[in-house]
């Protein structure tokens, strides 16, 4: 453990990046902040004027770089905390952040293992930010990234992730509708899409798999069924929206 | 007292005393586990309790079935601050399954299949607070929530109540389970809010 890792830290908001009509990535300078891992969360406390104060856990989106935090919020209708942080909450602004919490679904830069991130819609946060880590530290171990959304104007980051990258193979499936140049029907991910764009289980990679309950564990027992070790399969469900 | 972030007002303020500080009420059941969902065959299942000196206590699943239940309903708090009340389970008490065993222990592991660990004082497992459970709302316990039986212990945070529980090891000292190891709270009270190590 970190000294101090679970002190409250004022962190100010230095820009914002809709990543599509609903989600917004949350740029935050945090000073004092210890810095993380690929894979870690932190907590964001809300408090209003009359003292009440919520707090919401968020994936980090992106390696530790100096004292800057970035977190992607999906905005859930009628949500208590997601519709003020991506609508109301501005540059400049402050909130509570305390962090880094999590040390089991991380990768770390060391590891040269082959990697498997397997992202369901807003699952993709922690994968994220995997993947940067991964270019930051100069990482040779090879990456495949299977990312389901519904539609392609459901994809975060997709600048990004539609540039090529050498070591990292990076594979949409769409569960409602496809772009017009995708040759697949919309469907939900299955044994097909993991065999094909995962890695065979002899290869022995990390698996990273990270999205709402019912698809996690759909592909963590695809995994399983195709031999992967589930000693090697890290799972992240998210529970109820953290709205 | 935090800072006050400006135009942050937030829902209505619930005064429900039956809620955890920095919990929220969930209907719904969620489900969070670090790894794919074991599955296990009812004949190959067993519970062991092994003590400190290495005596082991051994029921099959007719074994566990045929001990007398108890169908508690219980409010259930996860450390990811959904919290869920009114759940009923029914499952034999772990002062049933302990009333033969011969120890000195102060502190338990629980063990799963699948690998995934949990500690817990010998005393919080005692008198009416600690549950084998296989049946949830009136169904067999489904294996993503931990069946075919899991440990229940709903005074704490709920990844104290291991999923797929094929055993418990009673230590002399308290050693650290899976998410404690990991910077989580060693006890985990939910009213005293212990989420993290140091909380």
């Amino acid at each position: 453990m970190v000294q101090g890792k679970l002190a409250w830290r004022v962190g100010r908001l230095a820009e914002v990046r809709d990543e599509t009509p609903t989600a917004r990535t949350l740029v935050l300078d945090v000073p004092g902040w210890p810095g993380h891992l690929a894979g870690q969360h932190v907590d964001v406390r809300l408090t209003a004027e009359d003292g009440y104060s919520t707090t919401r856990t968020y994936s980090i989106a992106a390696p530790a770089d100096g004292e800057r935090v970035e977190i992607t919020v999906q905005r859930v209708p009628g949500g208590e905390v997601s519709p003020f942080l991506t609508e109301v909450f501005a540059p400049g602004d402050r909130v509570e952040l305390r962090g880094p919490v999590g040390g089991w679904f991380v990768w770390r830069p060391a590891s040269p293992d082959p990697v498997l991130l397997v992202a369901g819609g807003a699952g993709i946060v922690p994968l994220m930010a995997m993947v940067r880590a991964r270019r930051q530290a100069g990482s040779r171990a090879p990456f495949k990234l299977l990312y389901s959304v519904r539609t392609p104007e459901d994809v975060y980051y997709a600048g990004e992730l539609r540039r090529p990258e050498a070591g990292l193979d990076v594979t949409f499936v769409y569960s409602r509708k496809g772009p017009a140049d995708w040759p697949g029907e919309p469907h939900r991910i299955g044994v097909a899409d993991v065999n094909t764009a995962g890695w065979p289980a002899e290869f022995a990679p990390q698996c990273f798999v990270c999205g709402p309950t019912g698809f996690v564990e759909a592909v963590a027992n695809v995994l399983v069924a195709l031999g992967h070790d589930p000693r090697r399969v890290k799972t992240e469900r998210f529970g109820p929206s953290g709205s | 007292m935090g800072i006050v972030t400006p135009g942050f007002q937030g829902r209505a303020r619930s005064a429900d005393e039956k809620l955890p500080p920095g919990q929220y009420l969930v209907e719904d059941f969620p489900v969070l586990s670090a790894g794919p969902t074991p599955r296990v065959r009812l004949e190959n299942w067993r519970f062991t309790v092994t003590t400190e000196t290495g005596q082991k206590h051994e029921w099959t699943w007719a074994d566990l079935k045929a001990l007398p239940s108890e169908t508690p309903t219980v409010d259930i708090h996860c450390v990811t601050r959904w919290s869920k009340f009114g759940t009923s389970w029914r499952g034999v008490s772990l002062d049933t399954l302990l009333a033969d065993v011969d120890t000195a222990a102060d502190y338990v592991m629980a063990e799963s299949h699948g690998g995934y660990t949990t500690n817990l004082p010998l005393e919080d497992l005692l008198d009416g607070q600690a549950w084998i459970a296989y049946e949830f709302e009136g169904e067999d316990l489904p294996a993503e929530h931990g069946g075919p039986a899991r440990l229940l212990v709903p005074h704490l945070y709920f990844w104290k109540s291991a999923k797929w529980v094929k055993g418990l090891r009673l230590m002399l000292d308290d050693d650290l389970g899976f998410w404690e190891a990991a910077g989580y709270h060693s006890y985990g009270d939910p009213w005293r809010e212990q989420r993290y190590q140091g909380d």
